[in-house]
């Protein structure tokens, strides 16, 4: 991907967040930190979505989405039914994580990115998420070793029949997969 | 108003409900049937694209989603689905798919090039809205068979029902938990943590954070005294339900309390039996809430 720095960064950065359903409301930001407050998650984060909001003025965009900042939201909504601007902030943070996948700026410890990654493969492959599959696909990608704090839980769904074991093909695969590339293209 | 004996949805399980978190897909259904409403599922239905998706490709989430809205637009019935996420998925990409012309442009020539394609004709529903506003009280209460004695709920909606769009219900200060509550006798309390966020995925990727999240829904419940929790999301079930001890000993505090669908609950009052809602299933015990129903 091509290499962006500083005021450029900046542009093409709002250029994709003003493209996204009601995105050019990020302008209306007063800096007031409903958001912020609002959020279950900004205790962890190391920038606020306040301050992603005034990173992003000042073009240091690259700093946040290199941080683990966005891959703390949870999508859980309260900042975007909360907004007083009207910001669909929500959208904004998801805009952001593509965005830092795109232009090769992640939390490379971010294991939230990793799901993500492999949920979109699992999704790919199948049309339904297989949820065995993710999982060993998730620790396997992550941390193995992480898998074995689940032992107990794993154990607990298999003797209840919870645990998922065979994925589900659905019949449209061929034409979900049209359908993904087509909109793919458009990208 | 009384609905008429016989409704039809068509239903959208959800890829949760088909394996974790069967015990909501079987007491969704026959909570159903039991009152009257036939859910067809929705045939050769995909993922909604969840959270997960939309993190990678926004445009590929919405085309996901809009497959089952294209499929549902034929049987011209509302896509009736119990998972929060994935009612807040579809629901989200028929809103967007209606307000921005881009979006749907965008939607229909993937569809199109799938040999589907979609009108905007559907409306998503979560079956909390169905069971609270298209039957209501009269119906519910003309269905019930053994009523709670003042069981104590703390009624959890989690994020994905009322928000965004806060049309089915309040986004901070939802109600129709609390009314289906009351209609089968139960006493939902004061809970202020009934739509704070547990974490979703995040107890799978970031642990730390959401049992500490997980803690304040739990231990909020049982300072309130609350004999159990009821919930209206697979994922928020799973994250409540399962990881109590941990949770437990990362807020040093004791955090062990029932858990259960609000299908479970409904079914309970409505006569079904213990594995007709699959309460073997739950990962806390029901007991207190067995013990709690009348003769």
């Amino acid at each position: 991907m091509e290499a962006v720095a500083g005021e450029k960064l900046k542009e093409t950065f709002l250029k994709h967040i003003y493209a996204i359903p009601d995105g050019e409301m990020i302008k209306e930001c007063q800096q007031c930190g409903t958001c912020s407050s609002s959020c279950p998650t900004a205790s962890w984060m190391d920038y606020s979505p306040r301050e992603i909001i005034a990173a992003l003025r000042a073009g240091m965009l690259d700093r946040v989405l290199k941080s683990n900042t966005v891959w703390l939201c949870s999508s859980c909504y309260s900042c975007t039914v909360r907004c007083p601007a009207g910001i669909k902030f929500t959208d904004v943070m998801y805009e952001l994580k593509r965005l830092g996948n795109i232009y090769g700026f992640v939390d490379r410890s971010s294991t939230t990115a990793q799901m993500a990654r492999v949920f979109v493969k699992t999704v790919n492959r199948y049309g339904r998420n297989a949820e065995g599959e993710l999982m060993a696909r998730f620790f396997l990608a992550t941390n193995p070793l992480a898998a074995l704090g689940q032992l107990g839980l794993g154990l607990r769904m298999l003797l209840k029949g919870r645990f998922p074991l065979l994925p589900h093909r659905i019949k449209g695969r061929k034409s979900l997969k049209k359908m993904i590339e087509t909109a793919q293209k458009e990208v | 108003m009384i609905a008429p004996s016989k409704q039809a949805y068509s239903y959208y399980p959800g890829c949760s409900l088909t394996s974790t978190n069967r015990a909501y897909d079987i007491s969704t259904r026959n909570v159903a049937r039991v009152l009257g409403v036939e859910m067809i599922e929705l045939e050769d239905w995909n993922c909604c694209g969840a959270t997960a998706y939309t993190a990678i490709s926004e445009q590929h989430s919405f085309v996901l989603s809009a497959r089952n809205l294209a499929l549902a637009e034929k049987d011209n019935r509302d896509l009736v689905t119990a998972c929060a996420g994935c009612y807040l998925a579809l629901h989200k990409t028929n809103k967007y798919f209606a307000e921005n012309r881009k979006v749907r442009q965008e939607i229909r020539t993937a569809l199109q090039a799938g040999g589907e394609d979609y009108n905007g004709g559907v409306r998503v529903r979560h079956f909390l809205d169905v069971v609270v506003n298209d039957l209501g009280e009269e119906v519910i209460e003309q269905h019930v068979v053994r009523r709670f004695n003042g069981l104590k709920v703390a009624p959890y909606y989690g994020c994905q029902i009322t928000r965004p769009f806060g049309e089915i219900d309040d986004p901070d200060f939802p109600r129709c938990m609390d009314n289906l509550l009351r209609w089968i006798g139960a006493e939902p309390l004061d809970y202020m943590m009934s739509t704070k966020c547990c974490g979703g995925m995040l107890m799978t990727t970031k642990p730390e954070v959401s049992r500490e999240l997980v803690g304040g829904i739990l231990g909020e419940a049982k300072r309130i005294g609350a004999d159990c929790i009821s919930t209206a999301c697979p994922l928020c079930q799973m994250n409540l339900e399962a990881y109590q001890k941990k949770v437990s000993r990362q807020m040093k505090t004791d955090c062990s309390i029932p858990v259960l669908y609000f299908t479970q609950l409904l079914g309970i009052t409505l006569g079904l039996e213990p594995e007709q809602v699959a309460l073997e299933d739950n990962l806390t015990s029901s007991e207190p809430v067995i013990a709690a129903r009348s003769e």
